[in-house]
């Protein structure tokens, strides 16, 4: 069974629908990266499946339950499909151990020094050992993104969702975030990335989806759809971010 | 000068007893205006539509009436009704409810100044609205509110003189009726001057020590 399934998803800002009957489906394992240009609608639909944005049409589903924000089991998938965002959103009043352990103590109710072990190690894994008492304020940006991540897994979730994880980043700081993205992957984390990093997309994601204008106007293995896309669209929007 | 102090020792013990009366007032109405603006503040951002609409109206309705005229209504037309209050308790509930809008708008301008992307972090984590409440917004909140909730606590403290008009003996009646049987108005406003004084310093310098704490935390 997928983990994530999307079908005929419809969402609208008031009169103006901005995903136009979009399916698609993530299983075990996978590396989903979604590309397009600005406001084609890859943030709104990952919004959706955690239900961050509501959705008028056709149904999104995690392990087989039916995501719905008015349901009180909203909060149950939260807690198995992680987010990461495009603009970190740590906790600035609380450190860093203290936001990547805020969730299992205090939604998932598990025991504190367990969870203040297992803290230390996630954010030991993510380069961070060294800056456990420090504040947001004090981490650059690929260090708080690297803290949002290890937030992310602090939750054990069975997919982690990532919002343009390295576009408000300096460019270098963009390595270290990928970098961490990048051995998640390796170690079959779930992951489905929106991104402009083309060449995370050719090395990591096992399927591209190209998304324009609300419109998922093609997909396929990286190698495929960012070397040969079929469709002119596609070829466009490549045309006009890769190199020649 | 020296007449001044030489009466300050006659004048200042029945002046006290007012001051207790100011003190009680203030930080009865205090906690009061704390709470109901909480409630408030709670129901406006709660995003249920009846209640937001609800407060709005409360809040627009309450801060509209003049203080003196909510303390008269409570005073002397709620026996009317049926409900009979002592003096301090009317300026208590008065001024409680009379300053819970201006509370209320306070709290509402620090939850609502935490950025947006706090609020979806905690719900991403599986928080729901208690938790995102207690745990993200709050304790960012009261940073933002809090200059603005001690400029408010240090106007409430002046106008707990209002409940003058209700006949509680509060440090300003006390000082009026002190001048007007001893004619020495200079001495006792002056010294009714300084006593206020004396209580607003140290709500402010309070106040000053709290933002620095909060701060430091940071």
């Amino acid at each position: 069974m997928s983990i994530i399934e999307l079908r005929n998803i419809r969402k609208s800002f008031g009169a103006v629908e901005v995903i136009h009957d979009v399916s698609f489906a993530v299983e075990k394992g996978e590396v989903v990266c979604i590309i397009g240009p600005s406001g084609s609608g890859k943030s709104t639909l990952l919004r959706c499946i955690n239900g961050l944005e509501t959705y008028q049409g056709g149904e999104i589903a995690v392990h087989g339950e039916r995501v719905s924000t008015g349901s009180s089991s909203i909060r149950q998938v939260r807690t198995r499909v992680a987010m990461v965002f495009q603009r970190f959103n740590l906790f600035p009043h609380r450190t860093a151990l203290e936001n990547v352990a805020e969730g299992p103590i205090f939604v998932k109710k598990e025991p504190r020094e367990e969870v203040l072990a297992r803290s230390r190690d996630l954010l030991t894994r993510v380069g961070l050992g060294a800056k456990i008492d420090a504040y947001p304020a004090q981490l650059s940006g690929g260090q708080q993104q690297r803290v949002a991540i290890a937030r992310a897994l602090g939750m054990k979730p069975d997919a982690i969702l990532f919002d343009e994880p390295t576009s408000a980043l300096d460019p270098e700081l963009v390595g270290e975030v990928l970098a961490v993205m990048r051995s998640l992957a390796d170690e079959g984390m779930t992951m489905v990335v929106v991104t402009h990093e083309m060449g995370f997309a050719r090395e990591v994601a096992d399927r591209v989806l190209f998304l324009d204008g609300g419109i998922l106007v093609e997909q396929g293995p990286p190698g495929e759809l960012l070397s040969r896309p079929k469709n002119p669209r596609t070829q466009d929007f490549l045309r006009r971010i890769l190199p020649s | 000068m020296a007449h001044f102090l030489s009466q300050v020792p006659t004048f200042l013990p029945i002046l006290m007893q007012g001051v207790y009366l100011t003190v009680l007032v203030t930080l009865g109405a205090f906690v009061l205006a704390t709470a109901l603006g909480l409630v408030w503040a709670f129901m406006r951002v709660s995003g249920i539509a009846p209640l937001a609409w609800t407060a709005r109206t409360i809040i627009v309705i309450v801060r509209g009436i003049p203080g003196i005229v909510t303390l008269f209504y409570i005073y002397f037309v709620l026996p009317d009704l049926g409900l009979s209050l002592s003096a301090v308790q009317a300026a208590i509930i008065g001024l409680g409810i009379a300053y819970s809008p201006y509370m209320a708008e306070v709290f509402r301008a620090g939850i609502e100044a935490i950025d947006r992307g706090q609020t979806e972090a905690a719900l991403s984590i599986g928080m729901g609205w208690g938790l995102l409440m207690r745990r993200v917004i709050l304790p960012q909140a009261i940073r933002v509110a809090l200059p603005p909730y001690g400029s408010t606590m240090v106007m409430l403290l002046k106008d707990s003189s209002l409940a003058s008009t209700i006949t509680v003996a509060e440090l300003s009646l006390q000082g009026k009726l002190l001048a007007s049987s001893t004619f020495e108005n200079t001495t006792i406003f002056t010294l009714v001057a300084l006593l206020y004084l004396a209580m607003s310093l140290p709500l402010t310098a309070f106040n000053s020590w709290l933002e620095r704490r909060m701060r430091q935390a940071r």
